[in-house]
């Protein structure tokens, strides 16, 4: 618990620019800097656990491609690293949207996860899916390829933002072991460092596949962990909440009583690994809160028993999404809880959820919220 | 000395606030041009070409002389009027919204 740290730093990925929003522990007044990277898409942009100076951003534009970005000022100034992802050996095919086969084709970063206590690796997930690791701070990157490689990849799909793999957790427990999840695809977990890899979505059930509870093809739309317990996840899919305790042998459904277990979002409170967040979304169709209220579910009790938080957020005519990276949590004494919508809010609360305030409300659409505790 | 403009997106990436002047070795084409660009901007390579196949980027257009030279071969002579000087080499972003 960190309760002496002087401060926040929230760093905001959207679709025109990245944004630092700055804090003291009190979260209240906040500075603003940017556009950094004005008018390019900002995917994620995320601090070094290892040395919060240290930032890694996605960069990229339909123009001109992919670009990485790193500080080692916290932000104030940046260099661009190497930006060549190139897929290890013959690609091969995965499946389009019709089921044929398409071939492999990188697009963007979607993901960066700096390790745990080295900044100078990082792990890049991409579209079309695959994990990516540099160990000289970006200079070079290399794939691992055991992930692609490991035999389901022509049964994997898009989802409708594109084949991505989105989430990347690394077990603070054990050096050799991290998940990563991917849309079409499933969750996936690796014992040796990411070498070698295997499905792990046993439990979970999706309607959209041929065979509902098949090993691949479930659109996982983000994973969450406490760093005290990494063998328990949760999940937010296409549809349902989903928890497993075994680090994902197994996996059932917490859904509750959600309004509805359609999302994109999850995230674990900092110093109580049984309370989760969720921001539930109306239909995979409908984009939208349910009922144009905004509204944070929290569960005290790991899922199932759900309440809605609505202090200081818009409870009619809102119409905004919150995308898959865009909540996180800061390791403040009071967890503060933060998330961002497609309507360019980001909002605050710095007491785990009772009440909201918008740190700004006019960016451009938000990709990405990532908090560092200073 | 081969002039290039870019856009300003890349202008921005490149920390430069007008035109490129290049000094290209050898035959002047697209290739060499680029090379040298990215020889002295190095946040550039694949921004306007593919890292590997040294494809064009398919949302990025190269201009000279009021002609589109965007889907002539990389290893063609640029016109007289780029290899001198007169004219710039233009790297242009297509009209693709955003």
């Amino acid at each position: 618990m960190k309760d002496k740290m002087s401060g926040v730093r929230v760093l905001v990925g959207t679709r025109k620019g990245a944004f630092v929003l700055t804090s003291d522990a009190k979260r209240q007044r906040w500075d603003v800097s940017g556009p950094h990277f004005a008018g390019w898409e900002i995917y994620h942009v995320k601090g070094s656990p290892a040395d919060s100076n240290r930032l890694y951003a996605s960069q990229s534009s339909g123009w001109s491609g992919q670009l990485i970005q790193r500080s080692n000022d916290g932000g104030k100034t940046w260099e661009a690293m190497d930006n060549k992802f190139e897929y290890d050996g013959v690609p091969g095919t995965h499946q389009w949207y019709d089921g044929t086969p398409h071939p492999w084709e990188f697009k963007r970063v979607w993901h960066l996860e700096p390790s745990l206590t080295d900044p100078d690796t990082v792990y890049a997930g991409v579209e079309d899916a695959a994990l990516f690791r540099s160990t000289d701070g970006g200079k070079s990157w290399q794939e691992l390829s055991g992930l692609r490689g490991h035999g389901s990849g022509p049964h994997w799909q898009p989802g409708a933002g594109g084949m991505c793999l989105h989430t990347i957790l690394l077990d603070p427990s054990d050096q050799g072991r991290m998940f990563i999840a991917i849309s079409a695809a499933g969750a996936f977990r690796s014992d040796d460092a990411g070498k070698t890899w295997r499905p792990i979505n046993q439990g979970l059930h999706s309607q959209y596949i041929p065979d509902p509870a098949a090993e691949v093809g479930h659109c996982v739309h983000r994973i969450a962990m406490h760093q005290s317990r990494p063998g328990t996840l949760f999940m937010q899919k296409h549809w349902d909440v989903m928890r497993t305790d075994d680090a994902g042998e197994s996996w059932h459904e917490i859904s509750g009583n959600l309004p509805t277990d359609f999302g994109f979002v999850i995230d674990v409170h900092a110093h109580d690994p049984e309370t989760i967040y969720v921001v539930p979304i109306k239909s995979d169709s409908e984009h939208y809160p349910p009922e144009g209220k905004l509204r944070v579910y929290r569960s005290r009790t790991g899922g199932n028993e759900w309440e809605a938080l609505t202090k200081g957020l818009p409870q009619r005519d809102c119409y905004v999404n919150v995308l898959r990276d865009a909540m996180a949590v800061d390791s403040l004494d009071s967890c503060g809880v933060y998330f961002g919508t497609t309507g360019g809010q980001v909002y605050a609360s710095a007491d785990a959820g009772d009440k909201w305030a918008p740190i700004v409300r006019d960016l451009p659409a938000v990709l990405s919220v990532e908090v560092q505790t200073l | 000395m081969i002039r290039v403009e870019l856009p300003a997106h890349l202008r921005t990436l490149a920390h430069v606030g007008g035109e490129v002047k290049l000094d290209v070795a050898g035959q002047v084409t697209q290739r060499s041009v680029l090379d040298a660009l990215e020889a002295r901007y190095p946040m550039l390579r694949g921004t306007i070409r593919d890292q590997v196949t040294h494809q064009r980027r398919p949302f990025i257009r190269f201009f000279a002389c009021q002609e589109d030279l965007s889907h002539e071969s990389p290893d063609a002579p640029l016109p007289e009027a780029v290899a001198s000087g007169t004219e710039p080499f233009l790297i242009v972003g297509a009209i693709a919204g955003g």
